[in-house]
């Protein structure tokens, strides 16, 4: 670790600190329905979209109600996006002619099974990438399809944790407040002027924004070099800012038109955590006391801070098999040192790896460096994260409705040992509450272990694997072979392995990112990792609506100095732990076998092939 | 649910209009009008002609040219790509230890470890920049190449070494493409 | 207020609410009870009993599958027979060992149940007939309603409350106390109970309630726990470890897969087998809180048994433990209830000598407490013996509501004491003057909480006598140690607000309602309530009924009406109100020895995976066994290791399940932190030791 590395990291951590009350207390305005600076402007348009929608601003909805308001709207979002995509032959903002006969050659055809995954993926806020946008998509889908769901998905997250919040603050009442007006007002009032301010200034590092056609240039020794173009700070902003991550380009925010600087890289990462953050002191302040807020704030920053400096290190450390050959490890004034495989220069290691734990701390998924070719520990954190449910902050709302979650676990199991019925912010935590956080975390669980187990062994005959697992250019075997799922690894060993898991984790924690190796867009893995994302999504936040509504209802339980206290230090310990107790007793074997082993492996030099089945 | 259709999808629809073709729209005026080099890709022109982007690398080849990291895109602009190599892949450190004999042989004057970016290949394969150890190994090559000393060589370097941004975020690097172009300028003969 | 009870033995030991000498205590581990509950241990193996218990049932699930796959193997002469052998039978022990705990619990209980059968003779009952006559039934034959004639020496028949008569009843067949009790028509000591014995007199009672809905056949079948009902906290912790099980079943179950493309991708070793599958799966999932939780609530529900307190259900022992607020009836729970004289206070002009010779006379044929008292302190502190009135000759004037006053005129002096008022309307018709000094002696005495009782001879006023209520000792202490637990403690009484004022800070109480009636009670209650504060209550008589049904926990006398008793959740056999204390302090501990165990059992699974994957793995990846950070001799000793572990802690849990974790009256944080520290941190690390040292032993003894 270098001392500048350590700077970014803290001032980093510091501007996050400062930023997080202003927003926090205008998103508690914003959601107690008070009056913003905002509102001269906004308040017309939300009212006129109301009015278009056939919305009633006014009306309470019970939990169920609201759940039933989200998943007609995930489902109306599913739809559009598939059909956008389908249809981006016959829709406008489309120079390169994807879809239409006169597509660029070697460009991705959108399959039916394609479309679906990203249909699943957009909507859930995962923004998973078996495609790479620049080779795929028109201007019109990256606009009209993607960077609306960047929005929606974003603001159904935020919704949902507010409706959450509301179960804490509320008691005795049968409602947990209007899906429609909380999304609504998630968009106008949060994401939609914060994405203005960061496309813009996104832009003014780089990023470009244009709809023109891809720009062909005379290289300095004489070859073509085809640029692609688009419409990408409006994207980029909201993808960060609402915790998105689905790249424009297929490298993603390692592309220098998406991130083109090291100021670009630490904005980015700034707007990652922003309203996640923000969120922990709008929880404070709606359940009136924001110490409660702080104290989520604090286990995240714990967790936070705990996976960059394991992460770091490792990654700095650099990989000991292409030290031997000679290679810098130490950094320097004049280079990085470290292991740069799969990462850009002007980022550095801090940089990278600083990202990397943010972006699966959050649920974004965003990748400035390929977090395939980290070094195991490097690789762990990230996948770790995700796998932990991606509480530290989290996503937009899904970060604190999921950090709920293991309070109320954490506060059952610990609370007992006070003496009392466990209660948290008042409320006691029955049987409702823990069936709900159960329920949400045995979803999470059964889909990452069984579709990494199934993937893991699966084979197809040959006249199947056609259809369901050819990887893309690769010859085709020969006809009487089998086709394992596993023939899609870019790694060999344990990292095969760790591809899986990732793959599925991400698509679970709808977090998005990858190891990349994993070549996904064929119908197995378009079709299993969608379906990962629904069942992430959905089977998540249905208990939790659920916890709300139980919640709601409850009386608020007089605070005294038998009940446990869940501001302090104790609290927030406790947080931490069961957060990664839970998360560790869960996944130990799989990681065992995956970057755990591999770490020993690397230390011993022990090289892997890759299962080579196609070629 | 079957109640909440007609809003989801009544709200959807003009939510699409909104953030999806207001919204970008309204930046994509802003950004054209405010910023148009960045907004359309900071293109870089050498006689009137574009020649690149100066925040994408390209291929260069040609010894007197400094060169770039390695790319998996093959420096294509229209198709980023990563190796997504893991640390224990046999096929990273058959290509490693290739590249670093390579590298020896290309600089035979360079002694001391590897810098660290010139022996791996970037996240998006098109990476604009080295580092400046990796630049300053390559200008013996570069001087030879152009006929020139390599303390001449060194001063294109020097003037195109940028450093940490605000003196803390990201590295000192060198941008490969604004410094050929510098060198063609300033030293022609090759 | 009933107070035919002994005042209580005070538990001077600040640092505990629950008194080391249990009432009816047995030992832990009583000879009978064991043999009893290694024989329960092994029926409880039914697959049908234990599926009400997902994690024990997933044990032997597991047992099962392990041991038909060692018979498998041993007819086929395949695999390693040893191991697999070893495993399975330690799968079974696990399994046995949670029974035992359960069946532990249980047969205490059954085995009083036992002894409260036995006592429960059919009595031959005496019903009087619609037309007056007696006719000798069956004691089975009786209804509610029935009217029926107990004489001396003879059983009751059925409960029932005294319609004529006053009698002598010993009760200890219930509560354990061999003094007897007085029981009379109408106020609040006419219930009885059928069983008990009628000492002396005779008495009319009125049955109300029919054959086997008896008293004593609901507390045969709650001691048994015939009736038991999952608590909501046991409820929810259930769910909560069966979820914890499903998790851990998809991790273990998942393994094959992801280690068949291991094996695949290193080229070496092979799937682990099943028996180690289970093996890991059974480490995992949480056996130790599993195979305790039901043996704590039922354990729980026995230590309130052991108090002679009867709960009426796991729901209202579980609730004392949540309670927030605790209405104290000032008599007979705060101070000892009767007042006592603590001074004299002379008027002008008359030494002290005279007063307590006066106050003494007068006082010698009052029998009540505070007549008595008077006698006490006359004596104690002027050495006046007490005078054998009879030869004197004395006329007693008993106290009258009317004159509000008791004396005795003796040799031709009038003795009066009583009210203040009183006493000066006395003095004046008497032609004397009261002086203004006793009016004021007698407000400051009022004010300070004590009752002024006024004393004259004749036309003088002699003094005032200072009649206090005592509070009990210890009784501070306790009331902090409740505030300690975020207890608020309100004194109930009929007092006046200035008097209930100054007792309330000699007690230290929180708050207090002063003049209460028992609406007033009824509507603190809902008041409190609606707050969010649970509240407990002592009350015995018919009028308190509807406060004990309203509150959370609803404490009755045992030798109140029975109105009152249906309508509280739990009996206090001794009818002391002080046990609410201890009731409120066993609830806790019923919680926090679930929590605790629980913890533990979840950071114990630590150290089992570092013992266990190194293990699965140590062909296919050598290299994990950087993890085998106890440096365990063999992948088989490994794995025994820890399922040996695993089922040796449930057994070695089971008396701290039974008796509870130790419990302190702290605040929440700093008992959080103690016991976090105690079974979370603790149970991270033991294990590592544990299964160590268990690992050495198999080595050693080449068993694996």
């Amino acid at each position: 670790m270098t001392a500048v590395g350590l700077l970014q990291i803290a001032v980093y951590f510091l501007l996050l600190l400062l930023l997080t009350k202003p927003l926090g207390l205008f998103m508690a305005r914003v959601f107690s329905g008070e009056r913003t600076f905002l509102h001269p402007i906004v308040q017309p348009i939300e009212r006129l979209i109301y009015r278009l929608s056939g919305v009633r601003e006014d009306e309470e909805q019970h939990w169920t109600r609201y759940a039933a308001s989200l998943l007609a709207f995930s489902l109306a979002g599913i739809l559009f996006t598939y059909l956008i995509q389908r249809l981006q032959g016959i829709l406008p903002f489309n120079p390169q002619g994807f879809g239409t006969a006169h597509a660029p050659t070697g460009a991705t055809p959108v399959t039916p099974d394609l479309a679906f995954n990203n249909a699943a993926s957009f909507p859930t806020n995962t923004n998973w990438q078996a495609y790479s946008g620049e080779s795929t998509f028109s201007y019109f889908v990256q606009m009209a399809a993607f960077t609306v769901q960047n929005f929606c998905s974003a603001a159904a997250g935020i919704a949902i944790a507010i409706a959450l919040v509301r179960g804490f603050a509320r008691q005795q009442a049968k409602t947990v407040g209007n899906f429609w007006v909380d999304m609504t007002r998630s968009v106008l009032y949060i994401l939609l002027p914060l994405s203005v301010v960061g496309a813009l200034v996104l832009c003014s590092q780089g990023v470009i924004q244009n709809l023109k056609h891809y720009d062909v240039v005379k290289t300095l020794e004489g070859a073509t070099q085809t640029i692609a173009q688009g419409p990408v700070a409006s994207q980029e902003a909201i993808k960060m800012i609402g915790t998105n991550g689905a790249g424009f380009f297929g490298a993603n925010s390692a592309h220098p038109f998406e991130n083109p600087t090291p100021i670009s890289n630490f904005i980015q990462m700034l707007m990652i955590f922003l309203i996640p953050a923000g969120l922990t002191y709008t929880f404070g302040k709606m359940v009136n006391d924001t110490r409660q807020g702080w104290a989520i704030f604090a286990a995240c920053s714990i967790m936070f801070l705990a996976g960059v400096f394991i992460a770091y290190p490792a990654e700095q450390a650099g990989n000991p098999l292409v030290a031997r050959q000679g290679v810098a490890v130490a950094a320097s004034d004049t280079q990085p040192g470290g292991n740069m495989e799969g990462k850009e220069l002007r980022f550095g290691i801090a940089g990278s790896a600083l990202f990397a734990v943010i972006t699966t701390d959050a649920s974004c998924g965003a990748v400035n460096s390929m977090h395939d070719s980290f070094t195991p520990l490097g690789g762990l954190v990230p996948l770790f994260n995700i796998e932990t449910g991606e509480v530290i902050f989290g996503g937009t709302g899904a970060g604190l409705y999921g950090i709920l979650l293991y309070a109320i676990l954490a506060v059952f199991i610990a609370g007992l040992m006070v003496g009392r019925t466990p209660e948290y912010l008042g409320k006691k935590i029955e049987g409702k509450e823990v069936k709900m956080a159960m329920l949400a975390l045995i979803a999470t669980a059964a889909s990452i272990l069984c579709f990494s187990g199934v993937t893991s062994v699966i084979h197809f005959d040959w006249d199947k694997s056609q259809y369901l697992n050819p990887a893309s250019g690769a010859p085709k075997p020969a006809p009487t072979a089998s086709a394992p799922a596993t023939a899609n690894l870019g790694n060999g060993g344990p990292h095969g392995f760790s591809e899986i898991l990732y793959a599925y984790s991400s698509a679970t924690g709808n977090n998005g990112s990858a190891f990349g190796g994993l070549s996904p867009n064929t119908p197995w893995y378009n079709l299993t990792t969608g379906f990962a994302m629904l069942i992430g999504r959905f089977l998540f936040l249905l208990p939790l609506l659920a916890a709300a509504g139980s919640l709601a209802s409850k009386k608020k339980i007089a605070t005294t100095s038998g009940t446990f206290p869940t501001h302090g230090p104790l609290f927030v310990g406790l947080l931490v732990g069961t957060v990664i107790i839970v998360g560790a007793l869960t996944f130990f074997p799989a990681l065992s076998l995956g970057p755990l082993v591999e770490h020993f492996l690397m230390q011993s030099g022990q090289l892997f092939s890759m299962i080579g089945f196609w070629s | 649910m079957w109640s909440q259709l007609a809003p989801a999808f009544r709200i959807t629809l003009v939510l699409t209009v909104l953030t999806g073709l207001v919204y970008p729209g309204a930046v994509t005026v802003l950004c054209q009008l405010l910023l148009p080099r960045q907004a359309n890709g900071s293109l870089v022109s050498r006689n009137g002609h574009e020649v690149g982007s100066s925040l994408l690398a390209q291929s260069f080849a040609n010894a007197a040219y400094f060169h770039p990291r390695a790319s998996a895109a093959n420096y294509d602009a229209a198709a980023s790509a990563a190796t997504n190599l893991g640390p224990t892949s046999q096929k990273l450190l058959d290509r490693v230890k290739a590249d670093a004999v390579k590298f020896r042989q290309d600089n035979p004057a360079f002694t001391g470890p590897i810098p660290s970016d010139a022996i791996t290949t970037s996240a998006s394969g098109l990476d604009p920049h080295i580092s400046p150890a990796f630049a300053d190994s390559q200008l013996p090559r570069i001087a030879s190449a152009r006929h020139i000393t390599v303390d001449q060589a060194r001063s294109i370097l020097a003037a195109h070494t940028e450093s940490r941004q605000l003196g803390f975020l990201g590295e000192p690097r060198v941008n490969v493409l604004e410094a050929n172009l510098d060198l063609d300028r300033q030293f022609p003969g090759k | 207020m009933a107070t035919t009870f002994p005042p209580p033995a005070v538990d001077n030991d600040p640092t505990s609410l629950i008194p080391k000498k249990l009432v009816r205590a047995r030992p832990l581990f009583d000879k009978e009870i064991l043999g009893r509950a290694v024989r329960d241990s092994f029926g409880k193996l039914n697959p049908l009993w234990l599926a009400k218990n997902p994690v024990m049932f997933v044990v032997e699930v597991g047992a099962a599958l392990t041991t038909l796959l060692l018979i498998r193997d041993a007819v086929k002469g395949a695999g390693d027979l040893r191991f697999e052998f070893q495993i399975a039978l330690w799968l079974w022990f696990t399994v046995l060992f949670a029974n035992f705990a359960e069946a532990m619990a249980e047969a205490r209980g059954k085995a009083q149940a036992d002894a409260l059968r036995k006592t429960k003779t059919d009595a031959i009952a005496k019903r009087i007939t619609g037309s007056g006559k007696i006719e000798e039934v069956t004691g089975a034959q009786l209804r509610a309603g029935d009217l029926v004639q107990v004489d001396a020496g003879e059983l009751i028949p059925g409960d029932g409350e005294v319609v004529d008569g006053i009698a002598t009843v010993d009760e200890s067949v219930i509560t354990g106390e061999s003094a007897p009790v007085i029981r009379e028509s109408g106020g609040d000591r006419s219930a009885v109970t059928g069983g008990t014995r009628v000492l002396s007199d005779r008495i009319k009672i009125k049955i109300t309630s029919n054959p086997g809905e008896t008293f004593l056949d609901r507390m045969i079948a709650l001691v048994e726990g015939a009736e038991r009902q999952k608590t909501p906290n046991e409820i929810a912790l259930n769910i909560l470890i069966a979820g914890l099980t499903l998790i851990f079943l998809l991790a273990v179950a998942t393994l094959p897969p992801f280690a068949s493309y291991s094996v695949t991708s290193a080229g070496a070793g092979a799937v682990p087998s099943i028996a180690v599958l289970v093996s890991l799966l059974v480490c995992l999932i949480p056996t130790t809180i599993g195979g305790l939780l039901s043996a704590i609530g039922i354990a729980g529900m026995d230590r309130v048994m052991q108090h002679n307190v009867l709960a009426m259900s796991g729901k209202a022992v579980e609730a004392s433990g949540d309670v927030n607020t605790l209405l104290l009836d000032k008599t007979g729970t705060i101070t000892i209830g009767n007042r006592q004289a603590v001074e004299f206070l002379t008027a002008e002009g008359v030494t002290e000598a005279e007063l307590a010779d006066a106050a003494q006379l007068s006082s010698l044929a009052d029998e009540t407490p505070e007549g008595r008292s008077v006698v006490v302190l006359a004596k104690e502190k002027y050495g006046l013996r007490g005078r054998n009135v009879a030869e004197q000759e004395a006329t007693f004037l008993p106290f009258s509501a009317y004159t509000r006053m008791s004396g005795v005129d003796i040799r031709g002096r009038h003795l009066r004491k009583g009210a203040t008022e009183a006493i000066i309307r006395f003095v004046e018709e008497q032609g004397g003057r009261s002086t203004d000094s006793v009016r004021e002696l007698s407000d400051r005495i009022s004010r300070h909480g004590g009752t002024p009782l006024a004393v004259a001879d004749g036309a003088r006023v002699l003094g005032i006598i200072h009649l206090k209520d005592i509070v009990k000792g210890g009784m501070k202490d306790r009331i902090g140690q409740l505030r300690a637990m975020g207890i608020r403690s309100v004194m109930i009484t009929g007092d006046n607000p200035l008097t209930a004022a100054a007792i309330a800070a000699e007690a230290g109480v929180d708050d207090f309602l002063a003049q209460a009636t028992p609406a007033d009670k009824l509507n603190y209650i809902k008041r409190e309530q609606a707050e969010g504060r649970l509240v407990a209550m002592t009350g015995d008589g018919t009028n308190d009924a509807p406060a004990l049904a309203q509150a959370d926990v609803g404490l009755a006398m045992n030798t109140g009406t029975m109105a009152a008793k249906e309508a509280g959740n739990m009996v206090d056999l001794d009818s002391n109100p002080t046990k609410l204390i201890e009731v409120v302090a066993i609830g806790k501990q019923l919680l926090i020895t679930r929590g605790a165990l629980t913890t533990f059992s979840i950071a114990n699974d630590v150290a089992k995976y570092f013992a266990i994957i190194p293990a699965m793995f140590s062909v296919t990846y050598p290299a994990l066994g950087a993890l085998n950070i106890m440096h365990l001799h063999s992948p088989q000793s490994a794995v025994l290791a820890a399922v040996i572990f695993n089922a040796l802690i449930i057994i070695a849990l089971v008396p701290l399940a039974l008796r509870g974790v130790k419990y302190r009256p702290a605040n929440a944080a700093s008992l959080l932190r103690r016991n976090l520290l105690i079974y979370g941190v603790g149970g991270l690390f033991a294990p590592f030791p544990g299964i160590w040292v268990l690992d050495q032993m198999l080595h050693y003894l080449h068993l694996a």
